[in-house]
């Protein structure tokens, strides 16, 4: 009986056929799969939440506000000139992972910044620790007055998210 | 194949865990006979709308909620938010639809060409098992986007369990987990429904096996006599399946994106509400028919309408597991018995009209023609077809299934002479 | 064998619309020549933006739309701002005050269209027993629901607006012969770009496309792919088949 297999590579005409088929087949079988991987991406309900808009002209001088984006925490902190001061008299040799505060805000009053201990994902206190800025309690990282880890396990600053002031008194996260 | 079980590691594998030799036997060299029509594409079609099915529906229940409170929004959401969410949607209910089409067809070639008889009946046992699966699994999806078709479906269905004297009240109770459907019940359809069609997955392994160890029946419904009467499964049927995949998509692509609410009821778009019944609460299509039996059957004896329905409806694919027996026919395929293809068509017709009757509400003439056309079903199984077995007189079978076809032509040359061996 | 496929066919296609053929014995809606309607459908962006006007003019007064978000309504042609803008003229529950007593605000884009009604208890209290629907999926929970949704809105005899002794409105088209809802549009709802009043026909027309799109917001998406997907795969059933014949060529069969 003669040998017929698909895809054998001699060059006939009859196995042109069928190489070109199979290509066809493979091609649709690639754009049929596309939908059920596209499918987990994050819906349109999920990606309309993923800016957060904010009022912050209620937050006093010296306050702090927690917001929620992307399902975590984001501290908005209206710092005091001592708190600019400080930040910015750090020397770099300081810092674990070196950021200079004006790298780290868009205006010195404001500091946004995602509240997740980049060590294990804890979310650290305000107001605590030795640098006047924030304390992890689970294991004991310090952070500065502009977010910098300064002492503690954390391996790096406090994540700057993406924002945008609208205008004074509206941030948009995100 | 044969290249790749030559290389070395590949041996090696194959020699502990013979995945590659299996296939190579069972879906490559395994002999199937040279005269099958296109009536035998309906299996694979089969097994391809179960694996359909399992794929959108994992996917879909990366986004359902089986809560009463959130089930329909989370559809909602699948439809509009969920990226292609509307296609996975659409492809699962419009799938489950021509699941049953495929089916349906695949059982009634079985039925003309008596695919059923010996030594095929267990095989024919299984198939039937599958379609009750099939038919719980459909039932409890059906329920779960929580319309309003959903939850009077799910109602007049189970409550006909309570037809059943003395202990039907608790069992209805039991399957409700409560006193009415609700919550309970919608959380553990889900979780049924998710198990079933691997249930149906094992069967069909076992009536693949079955099938195998038999091989397959053909159109002269006649035994093969040799090898001359096959032809390996790949690459004919291999291409022909592919042919018939290829059908098979475009029809339902058709009705994917061009009328994906078509087979569907409007009703089920509203939001399920226990104090407002529907005007007319129907199944779905491949329902129909037995919907129709189950309301026909009126009072027997001492037996109320209720649960003489419910054995009517029973009985309908009860019946069919004694198939092989209520025809007596030796002969299999309806080709060489003209009496019985003209009372097969009749029968077609019959559940055609059947299925027609299901959809209409309980009144006036439909009930009439219901209880006729139920009646004559029950008729052909049990009366007719026994009676036609042994009356009938068979044309001429032809002397095998190689022999219709030697017309010349290299292929066949070796054939013809292993025929005059 | 071949020659009773047709019929089977026939029979089978005629049993959706058994199904569906349990209508309540109304008059049958007109049908319309809707832009949506065919293999080459789409929606008309104009037609879709006139009926949002009708809807915020009248039907929102009283009935719901909650799976359109606002944010949808860039589909339709608005501008992200324009959504936005018209999100904040609605209310929405806001989080709980300092003391945990609930607050509003302004909606969002990720808001779906408020309910003009706290619950269902105080919709039928101000609608005479009856609740006005939801409408995002109305025109998908009726039979032929656009053409149904145009033919009640336009019926001569409703518009009249004489209601019976009962409180309802006589309709040719909806199941029960008459509807709980006053006929909702009349000429001076809504005016075109040159100040002039809209027909109700025109009305009825937008409000419908706008309503057949809230439904099924998709259906663009839908029909594109689905020529696409056809197209591909008749010549990839093409292919087969050739391969096919090619394959069982020297096979007596």
């Amino acid at each position: 009986m003669a040998e017929h297999s698909l895809g054998a590579h001699e060059e006939t005409r009859r196995d042109f056929l069928y190489v070109a088929t199979g290509a066809v087949a493979a091609v649709g079988a690639a754009c049929a799969a596309w939908p059920f991987i596209a499918q987990m991406n994050p819906s349109a309900d999920v990606l309309a939440l993923s800016s957060t808009e904010v009022d912050i002209s209620p937050v006093q001088v010296g306050q702090q506000i927690t917001v929620k984006w992307r399902g975590k925490p984001v501290f908005i902190r209206h710092r005091t000139e001592q708190d600019i001061a400080e930040a910015r008299a750090v020397p770099l040799e300081d810092l674990k992972d070196p950021q200079t505060d004006e790298e780290r805000v868009e205006r010195p009053e404001w500091l946004i910044m995602v509240g997740v201990c980049t060590h294990l994902g804890c979310i650290p206190l305000a107001d605590a620790g030795d640098f006047d800025g924030w304390f992890c309690p689970c294991h004991g990282s310090h952070y500065d007055s502009s977010g910098r880890i300064r002492k503690g396990p954390a391996p790096e600053n406090l994540t700057i998210p993406g924002y945008a002031f609208t205008d004074d008194t509206t941030v948009v996260v995100g | 194949m044969e290249r790749l079980l030559n290389i070395g590691l590949v041996r090696w594998f194959d020699n502990r865990l013979p995945i590659l030799s299996f296939t190579n036997e069972h879906l490559m060299v395994y002999p199937a006979p040279r005269n099958l029509n296109y009536a035998w594409n309906f299996g694979s079609l089969a097994g391809l709308a179960l694996v359909i099915q399992i794929v959108t529906g994992i996917v879909l229940a990366m986004h359902y909620t089986p809560h009463t409170e959130m089930a329909f929004d989370s559809v909602e959401r699948i439809m509009r938010d969920v990226n292609y969410g509307w296609l996975i949607r659409y492809m699962h209910s419009n799938g489950a639809s021509f699941f049953f089409i495929v089916v349906y067809l695949h059982v009634f070639r079985g039925l003309y060409y008596g695919s059923y008889k010996a030594p095929r009946e267990v095989l024919w046992w299984i198939g039937l098992v599958i379609l009750l699966a099939m038919m719980g699994t459909a039932f409890m999806g059906y329920v779960l986007p929580w319309g309003q078709m959903s939850f009077w479906g799910a109602t007049v269905i189970t409550n006909l369990f309570s037809a059943i004297p003395i202990i039907g009240v608790p069992i209805v109770e039991w399957l409700w987990g409560g006193f009415a459907v609700d919550n309970p019940t919608l959380n553990r359809f889900y979780s049924l429904h998710y198990l079933l069609p691997f249930a149906i997955v094992g069967l069909v392994v076992l009536h693949m096996w079955a099938l195998h160890h038999k091989k397959s029946n053909n159109p002269l419904g006649i035994d093969y006599k040799g090898p001359q009467d096959f032809i390996p499964f790949h690459p004919y049927y291999t291409i022909k399946d592919a042919v018939g995949v290829g059908v098979f998509l475009i029809l339902l692509s058709i009705f994917l994106f061009y009328a994906p609410n078509y087979m569907g009821h409007p009703d089920n778009y509203i939001p399920a509400d226990p104090l407002k019944t529907p005007a007319h609460i129907v199944p779905e299509w491949y329902f129909l028919p037995f919907y129709a039996i189950l309301r026909a059957v009126p009072d027997i004896w001492f037996i109320p309408a209720k649960l003489a329905g419910v054995i009517g409806m029973g009985l309908s694919i009860g019946i069919l597991f004694l198939l092989p027996w209520l025809d007596t026919s030796r002969i299999r395929s309806a080709t060489f018995r003209p009496v019985f293809k003209w009372f097969y068509w009749f029968m077609v017709l019959d559940m055609m009209v059947l299925g027609y009757v299901g959809a209409q509400p309980a009144e006036g003439v439909w009930i009439v023609i219901g209880r006729i056309a139920t009646s004559y079903y029950f008729l052909h199984f049990l009366i007719l077809l026994p009676l036609i077995g042994w009356f009938e007189k068979p044309r001429a079978l032809p002397d095998s299934i190689a022999k219709p076809v030697l017309s010349g032509g290299p292929g066949v040359a070796a054939s013809a002479a292993q025929d005059k061996a | 064998m071949n020659r009773f496929i047709p019929a089977i066919l026939a029979l089978f296609l005629a049993m959706p619309t058994a199904a569906l053929a349990s209508g309540d014995g109304q008059e049958a809606p007109a049908q319309h020549p809707w832009s949506w309607n065919g293999i080459f459908g789409t929606y008309d962006r104009e037609q879709l933006q006139g009926g949002l006007e009708v809807f915020l003019a009248q039907c929102i007064n009283c009935h719901g739309l909650k799976y359109i978000h606002f944010r949808d309504l860039v589909q339709i042609g608005l501008s992200e701002d324009q959504a936005k803008a018209l999100a904040e003229g609605f209310d929405v529950a806001g989080d709980p005050d300092e003391w945990g007593d609930p607050t509003t605000r302004p909606a969002a884009l990720f808001d779906g269209f408020p309910d003009p009604y706290r619950n269902n208890t105080e919709a039928a209290a101000l609608n005479n027993g009856a609740v006005p629907p939801d409408l995002s999926l109305m025109v998908k929970a009726r039979p032929d629901g656009s053409n149904y949704i145009l033919s009640l809105l336009t019926d001569e005899d409703y518009n009249e607006g004489n209601p019976d002794d009962d409180g309802l409105y006589p309709n040719h088209y909806f199941s029960s012969g008459a509807i709980a809802m006053a006929p909702p549009l009349f000429e001076g709802l809504v005016q075109d770009h040159d100040g002039n009043d809209v027909s109700v026909e025109e009305m009825a027309v937008n409000v419908t496309a706008f309503l057949t799109w809230a439904a099924e917001p998709k259906l663009e998406d839908r029909k594109g792919m689905g020529l696409k997907v056809l197209l591909f795969l008749l010549v990839l059933t093409g292919l087969l088949y050739v391969c096919k014949r090619k394959i069982w060529a020297d096979v007596a069969h």
